[in-house]
């Protein structure tokens, strides 16, 4: 199964070296892997059918508890086999659709990175494992919907699609951890068994809403849905292929994986319904004010993964059941309408719908296709659609409060979406064909052949559900913890209230779509109303925030040294002085003090007079001469105590420093009056308050006992080991050899630095500013 | 003298970061040179001063008979005057540098790249 999830990132690995020969004619056979992992997922069916449970677990970072775990039941496979079925259809159309594109490789790439991760996202049974593919899907979208990246609003959508989901990835992982701690493992099957330690738990609350922020903004809800409409400027094999049938569907497999570790609570089944219901009707009303055929696909695509929350969250034997078929229908017929967009858009250029007519008389096949396709999602029977039309009103209908407001909701939904799907399957093919489009070319094989297997499937398991009833529905349900072995799918279930909400969608719909034309005064009407919407909302938060983060950034970030250095010692000041105020008793043992004798009071005040000297004086080259007094005075005091090689070391190196400024600096200007006098006064403050602060620290560590262990070590050993009798050059030369290497490294980098300076010649810099 | 001590590394600190704070980059390098001073200093004053008793093996023992200084941060701040020199000296070479190209002394006119100016 590794394997399996491997190959996706394999191919796009392969392809980054063998890409040129794939832009060309060989370009199909990139379609062979998606077939190839579907037919070894399909070859699953018959054992998850008969209800087992296959998994493999592959060890990654056990100190974590992180575990390359893959679990294959129900719901994984329904998942895989949409991802590679699918998979396969867009990878054979976009041959087709992309042909001779310059970076046709580059976009296979991509599109096998995508299907690799999103295998990994449904199969992997360890939270860890999940969300990291659950990121790579977010990368991978986000370089498919930026494929035309010359094209800013491409980027654009990229950018937002990756924000919006990024932020769900980022609270996925909070969840994931939140949960990890509450159980003690990161193992799904695990947490299964520990559904009442979870409930119980404080933080379940808080988990919840961790897992429906990951769902809500990947699977597009309210008020998250924005990011979807804009991803497609994607080419259309991949709104196809990630926005409408999988990738979206990520944060709806999320749910229903999840349904029995949080399912029966009430936080979790009202959050679900109410944002449900209120993305499914929002987007629906939304797709009528569309003429761009994707953005009606779009959005009912936001509406039809509205729905899927809403059933998860109703929570019924009878809504799992509806959600798992209305899965399958969705994936049918969405794709296929995605498709036929796809190919009228290739070939005639135009995805305005009011603009699209007559193409019948084209391209037959697509429009075979899209009318198959509009009626599955019209739920006319015998189409799949009306499987899931009827389950979905029958779970409604069963809900416990609120039952006529959700039955309004969702009959009131599908008719919109039935119009949706009429006016992208239908429309664009009825009626007369425009002048312009006489000479549209019909598509290639390629093209439409995929779409027709979709639309063909879509009617197929209307006709014979029980081709997909105990393969594939019955383990979903069984997967989220409901049992359904004793329904059966079938067409006909006898006069009742549901075929009668049926019936009244189909006709209410199809009138609405002779009556309501889209055009594009309706969708200028609603853009009046797009400053309230979520996504403009956010826009301007978004601009606000970089706004804020720039003039922050310019605050404490801006560029003058003297600035940093104030905010430090000041920062410096205030939390060492505040600690020093609240214990002030500096305390002094005047006896352990040793004697000032008169050449050290000398010495300290040459040493004072000369700080101040340098400090003060106009000249430059005062400055510098006082500068050395002032090393020469330290010298001493290392004399007096004990210290004759600092004093040496001191003295040489004081004496290069003078030499040296004095040297570079002679011909450098004056000094020149940079700073007034308030200034002068408030950095004066600040230096003395830092210099009494040190001051006092210092006397209070004089105060501390002190440990003399190391230093004790060193002169015991300095001999006897090390065979020298000055210790403190035993310590630079043996016992730290090696750091004293380092830092003669570092004096020889510097000394290479000054040389390169000294003798690098200004060619290309030395022009005059 | 320990207080004196204190007090020349307090004025030292002072009078290194007043330095700092002025726009002169030759100022700049004078207030890191006197502020790496007070460092040595406030090390070799918390490791303790003894007077008259350097850190070294009389002739004829194998170890000190009597009392003597602690040689850890000698040892310390003779590694540290070393490295500010290389500071130093790379330091002043590139102000003599920076004064050769952009024709100034002052830091202010020194905060932007090629490119923006």
């Amino acid at each position: 199964m590794l394997a399996a999830i491997l190959l996706g990132f394999l191919f796009a690995i392969f392809l980054v070296f063998t890409g040129k020969f794939f832009r060309g004619k060989l370009a199909i056979l990139s379609a062979l892997i998606p077939a190839g992992l579907f037919a070894y997922f399909a070859s699953f069916i018959p054992q998850i059918s008969s209800g087992e449970i296959i998994s493999k677990t592959y060890q990654w970072v056990p100190a974590f508890g992180v575990d390359l775990s893959f679990k294959l039941d129900g719901l994984s496979l329904l998942f895989s086999l949409m991802i590679t079925g699918i998979g396969f259809l867009v990878f054979a159309y976009t041959a087709s659709y992309l042909r001779g594109h310059k970076y046709l490789d580059r976009f296979y790439g991509y599109l096998s990175l995508f299907m690799a991760a999103m295998l990994g996202l449904v199969l992997s049974d360890n939270l860890i494992s999940l969300f990291v593919f659950w990121e790579l899907t977010s990368i991978s979208s986000f370089f498919l919907i930026g494929f035309n990246n010359t094209n800013p609003a491409s980027r654009k959508s990229a950018l937002t699609a990756l924000g919006i989901t990024g932020f769900g990835g980022f609270s996925l992982l909070a969840g994931a951890l939140l949960l990890g701690s509450i159980s003690g493992t990161y193992s799904i099957s695990e947490m299964l068994s520990m559904k009442e330690a979870i409930a119980g738990s404080e933080y379940y609350i808080l988990a919840v809403v961790f897992i429906f922020v990951a769902a809500f903004t990947k699977s597009a809800q309210f008020p998250f849905h924005f990011w979807l409409p804009g991803a497609m400027k994607a080419p259309t094999p991949v709104s196809t292929y990630l926005h409408s049938a999988t990738m979206v569907k990520a944060g709806i497999y999320l749910l229903m994986r999840f349904t029995p570790v949080f399912g029966d609570q009430e936080f979790w089944n009202t959050t679900l319904i109410i944002v449900g219901g209120i993305t499914m009707v929002y987007s629906a009303i939304h797709a009528l004010f569309r003429t761009d055929l994707k953005g009606v696909l779009a959005y009912s695509t936001i509406s039809a993964l509205g729905i899927l929350v809403f059933l998860i969250g109703l929570g019924t034997k009878a809504a799992f059941l509806a959600a798992a078929v209305f899965i399958i229908v969705h994936a049918l017929y969405k794709a296929t309408l995605f498709l036929v967009t796809g190919i009228i858009d290739h070939q005639t250029g135009i995805r305005d719908v009011t603009k699209l007519g007559g193409l019948r008389k084209i391209m037959m096949p697509v429009a075979i296709a899209g009318i198959l396709a509009a009626i599955s999602s019209a739920g006319i029977p015998p189409s799949v659609g009306f499987l899931g039309k009827e389950l979905t009103y029958e779970a409604s209908m069963h809900a416990e409060t609120f039952t006529i407001i959700i039955v309004i909701a969702i009959v009131l939904t599908k008719i919109l979406l039935l119009w949706a799907g009429f006016v992208a399957g239908i429309k664009p093919f009825v009626g007369k064909l425009p002048e312009a489009h006489k000479d549209v070319n019909p598509p290639g094989f390629l093209m439409w052949a995929p779409a027709i297997i979709l639309a063909v499937l879509g009617i197929l398991f209307g006709i014979f559900p029980m081709l997909i009833e105990s393969a594939l529905v019955k383990p979903v349900v069984s997967s989220l913890g409901a049992d359904a072995s004793d329904y059966h799918l079938a067409l006909w279930h006898g006069f009742n209230t549901v075929l009668l909400l049926s019936a009244i969608t189909i006709a209410v719909g199809i009138f609405l779509y002779f009556f309501l034309k889209p055009s594009a005064k309706l969708e200028s009407r609603i853009g009046k109303l797009e400053f309230i919407s979520p996504k403009s909302i956010t826009e301007k938060g978004t601009h606000y925030f970089s706004v804020f983060s720039a003039f922050w950034t310019n605050v404490f970030q801006n560029g003058y040294l003297r600035n940093y250095v104030t905010t430090i010692v000041l920062f410096l000041v205030v939390l060492v002085g505040y600690v020093m105020f609240g214990n002030p008793t500096v305390l002094i043992d005047y006896r352990q003090l040793s004697e000032v004798t008169a050449y050290e009071l000398a010495v300290v005040i040459i040493l004072i007079a000369g700080v101040f000297y340098t400090v003060f004086t106009k000249s430059r080259l005062a400055a510098v001469a006082a500068m050395g007094v002032v090393g020469l005075a330290i010298c001493l005091i290392f004399v007096f105590y004990s210290a004759p090689d600092l004093a040496m070391t001191q003295f040489s190196i004081d004496t290069l420093t003078v030499i040296l400024f004095v040297l570079v600096l002679y011909r450098l200007p004056k000094y020149l009056t940079l700073s007034d006098y308030k200034m002068r006064v408030r950095d004066g403050i600040l230096s003395a308050a830092l210099g009494t602060v040190v001051c006092l620290l210092a006397l209070q560590v004089l105060a501390e006992p002190t440990n003399t262990e190391l230093g004790d070590f060193y002169a015991k050993n300095a001999y006897i080991l090390a065979h020298g009798k000055n210790v403190v050059n035993v310590i630079l030369v043996d016992f730290r050899g090696i750091d004293t290497f380092m830092e003669i490294s570092v004096l020889a980098i510097a000394a290479i630095g000054v040389f390169g300076l000294l003798k690098l010649r200004l060619k290309s810099t030395d022009r005059s500013q | 003298m320990e207080i004196l001590l204190a007090i020349i590394i307090g004025i030292l600190y002072a009078a290194g970061i007043y330095m700092m704070l002025r726009r002169s980059l030759v100022k700049l390098i004078i207030g890191i040179i006197l502020l790496g001073n007070g460092a040595n200093l406030l090390i070799f004053l918390l490791g303790r001063i003894t007077e008259g008793a350097p850190p070294i093996i009389p002739e004829e023992s194998k170890v000190f008979l009597e009392a003597y200084a602690d040689p850890v941060p000698q040892a310390l701040i003779l590694t540290a005057i070393v490295i500010s020199f290389g500071l130093q000296s790379f330091a002043i070479i590139l102000v003599k540098r920076a004064h050769k190209v952009v024709k100034t002394d002052d830091l202010d006119e020194m905060n932007a790249t090629d490119e923006d100016s």
